[in-house]
């Protein structure tokens, strides 16, 4: 179901947690909520699921007003980061909760209940662990419970909040395919809230990324990497280096040299330089560069950081080269940045 | 020491040496331990064993004599049916401010939380005196009182009163902690799955706190069964009608009827020693569950 989220503000004791935020979901979508902690994300998922409420502003669940519906009516999944199993009740007892619990005329049977939460079991790829306790299962296990129980009330929209987050590295990282896998069969219009920005990028379908109560930019993976629209954006998806530059004639200046970067249209004056440490070209002389002195060179993987100073106010910048390119210490480079975004304060 | 194999001999040189580091002087530990033995028979072991010796002074034939007295009877019925009616209605009110202290943010939540510790705090006999005060021949509400024939003061309903009040904390300070533990997120798990308030409750949140309820309640009883100075202040201690089983061992004791006294004091002592083996059995399971509760 298609999920609006209409210039939503909501304060917490006079202190705003969101500020006219607004976020259109499209049915079937699978979008990250991604942000440090205290952007305001968890609060906007729990608004959207009804359990908190909002000071100003609409949530619509298709075409229908849902700000006033609570939070039993609005029909969601929810999945808590400690995913608040029923610790007394066997998985089976727990993923049938939502089933159970129904009037009367509502209620499935008892069979198709428990045909229901063994065919979800199976779908979490927890068949034959019906029986087990909450206690009794691995991190990932309780995770796949919870969302079994969750997407066991067909529900409208799928709300996950920081899923993997008590996850260790391995298994979240294979929770985090599998996910993907149920929601392309189950097509829930899917809400998840993470920290972890190579979580929502390799997930989502967009990306929206928060900051301070706000919204900053929302996006696909591909947009919020290659083209952020904000500093905060740009520093805080991937690594980036900022340099204090110039503008003179539409020629980019570092210090009293030019680095060879011309930004027409852009009006003179002191800007910052936003780009990434692998959007750079090295060059052999220097005429119109950036050059620093290796600070320190690290090997990371398939590739090699240098960390350079480039003067001036003891500006250092971070690089990657090809690990074959080997550079000692206190040797000259001498580079440009290929792929770059000037940000004014 | 882990390096290699051949150093065991220092090892376990090393060990001893580490054992004797922390340990105090081999006098010192015994004269430690028997002081506490001492202790704990002269002032625990010791009167409990007085207690049974004394009922039994005379043979079991006439501790069970002294027992079927109507007055001492009636005694230990009042003490049952007080201690029936408190009980489940601080259950009641126990789990309700438990449950509104521990999931609820609200001003006053500070003083409402010190307000339930009162009964502890003040002494059994203020408890007392302050219903005195509210129903007593002088007070506002007497002639009100008087005139719809209510009586409370020196009756079941003032015991019981007394008794609910000094029983007060002993469950909601046993869930309070434990609830706060569990935090909200089961009750908001079932909300968000479509159950009611009620639903909630019964089916997620009671049980959840069950071994922690029982725990209390146990506590409750006990000293429901037990409490001597509010009810002595509202009683009046009217032989056969307003007298509970410790106000009735106090009357017995007084007149010199010294095994019948006993005899009343052993059950007390027994319903203390029933609710301790409870209670071990009931911190056995319990934290086993606090371990389960903090393992998710």
């Amino acid at each position: 179901m298609e999920v609006r989220v209409q210039n939503i503000r909501k304060e917490f004791s006079r202190f705003p947690a969101l500020n006219d935020v607004s976020l259109d979901i499209r049915s079937g979508e699978l979008i990250a909520l991604l942000g440090p902690s205290g952007s305001g994300k968890t609060t906007l998922l729990r608004l959207i699921a009804g359990l908190e409420s909002p000071t100003e502003g609409t949530v619509y669940f298709g075409n229908e007003d849902a700000s006033r519906k609570t939070v039993q009516e609005r029909n969601i999944g929810f999945v808590f980061q400690h995913y608040a199993l029923f610790r007394h009740m066997t998985v089976l007892d727990n993923v049938s909760f939502g089933l159970t619990i129904r009037p009367a005329s509502r209620r499935p049977s008892k069979a198709d209940i428990r045909k229901r939460a063994l065919e979800l079991l199976d779908l979490v790829q927890l068949s034959g662990l019906e029986k087990r306790y909450p206690a009794q299962l691995s991190g990932g296990q309780r995770q796949r419970v919870a969302l079994a129980r969750a997407m066991a009330v067909e529900p409208n929209v799928l709300l996950l909040d920081e899923p993997f987050g008590a996850l260790d590295a391995q298994v979240r990282k294979e929770l985090r395919r599998w996910l993907r896998e149920i929601h392309d069969r189950t097509g829930h219009t899917t809400v998840f809230v993470t920290h972890d920005q190579d979580e929502a990028l390799e997930l989502a379908d967009r990306v929206v990324v928060m900051s301070k109560g706000q919204i900053e930019q929302i996006g696909t993976p591909d947009e919020i990497y290659d083209t952020p629209n904000s500093p905060f954006v740009f520093g805080f998806i991937g690594q980036s280096n900022i340099l204090p530059v110039r503008v003179e004639n539409g020629q980019l200046w570092l210090d009293d040299r030019s680095i060879g970067v011309s930004a027409p249209g852009e009006a003179d004056g002191p800007a910052q330089l936003y780009f990434r440490p692998h959007d750079v070209e090295l060059l052999d002389g220097c005429g119109g560069c950036i050059a620093g002195i290796v600070v320190q060179t690290r090997r990371v993987a398939g590739t090699r950081h240098v960390e350079l100073d480039v003067g001036g106010a003891n500006t250092t910048v971070e690089i990657e080269l090809p690990p074959e390119k080997a550079t000692s210490d206190r040797s000259r480079l001498a580079f440009r940045p290929t792929r770059w975004k000037l940000f004014r304060d | 020491m882990a390096h290699d194999g051949t150093a065991s001999p220092t090892g376990t040189g090393n060990t001893e040496l580490v054992r004797v580091a922390t340990s105090e002087h081999r006098l010192a530990r015994y004269g430690l331990i028997a002081a506490a033995l001492t202790f704990v028979g002269l002032f625990l072991v010791l009167p409990l064993a007085a207690v049974f010796t004394e009922a039994m002074r005379n043979g079991p034939g006439e501790f069970l004599t002294v027992l079927s007295d109507p007055e001492t009877f009636a005694a230990i019925k009042l003490t049952l049916l007080v201690a029936g009616i408190a009980v489940p209605l601080n259950l009641v009110f126990g789990i309700a401010a438990a449950w509104a202290i521990a999931k609820f943010e609200f001003k006053g939540k500070a003083f409402l939380t010190t307000l339930i510790d009162l009964p502890f705090s003040v002494s059994p006999v203020i408890s007392g005196l302050v219903f005195v005060l509210l129903f007593g021949s002088h007070s506002l509400l007497a002639p009100w009182l008087q005139s719809h024939g209510v009586q409370i003061l020196f009756a079941v309903p003032g015991i019981v009163l007394a008794t609910v009040f000094v029983t007060f904390p002993f469950v909601a300070r046993e869930l309070i902690p434990l609830m706060q533990e569990q935090g909200t997120s089961d009750e908001e798990a079932a909300l968000s799955l479509g159950a009611s308030g009620w639903q909630t409750f019964w089916h997620v949140t009671l049980p959840n706190i069950k071994w922690g309820l029982l725990y209390g309640v146990l506590l409750c009883n006990a000293r429901a069964m037990g409490e001597f100075g509010a009810v002595s202040v509202v009683s009046g201690h009217i032989r056969g009608l307003t007298n509970t089983m410790p106000l009735q061992v106090e009357i017995l004791y007084n007149e010199y009827n010294f095994v019948a006294a006993f005899a009343v004091a052993t059950l007390l002592a027994l319903l203390a020693l029933v609710t301790l083996v409870l209670k071990s059995l009931l911190e056995m399971k319990y934290s086993a569950q606090i371990a389960a509760s903090r393992r998710h």
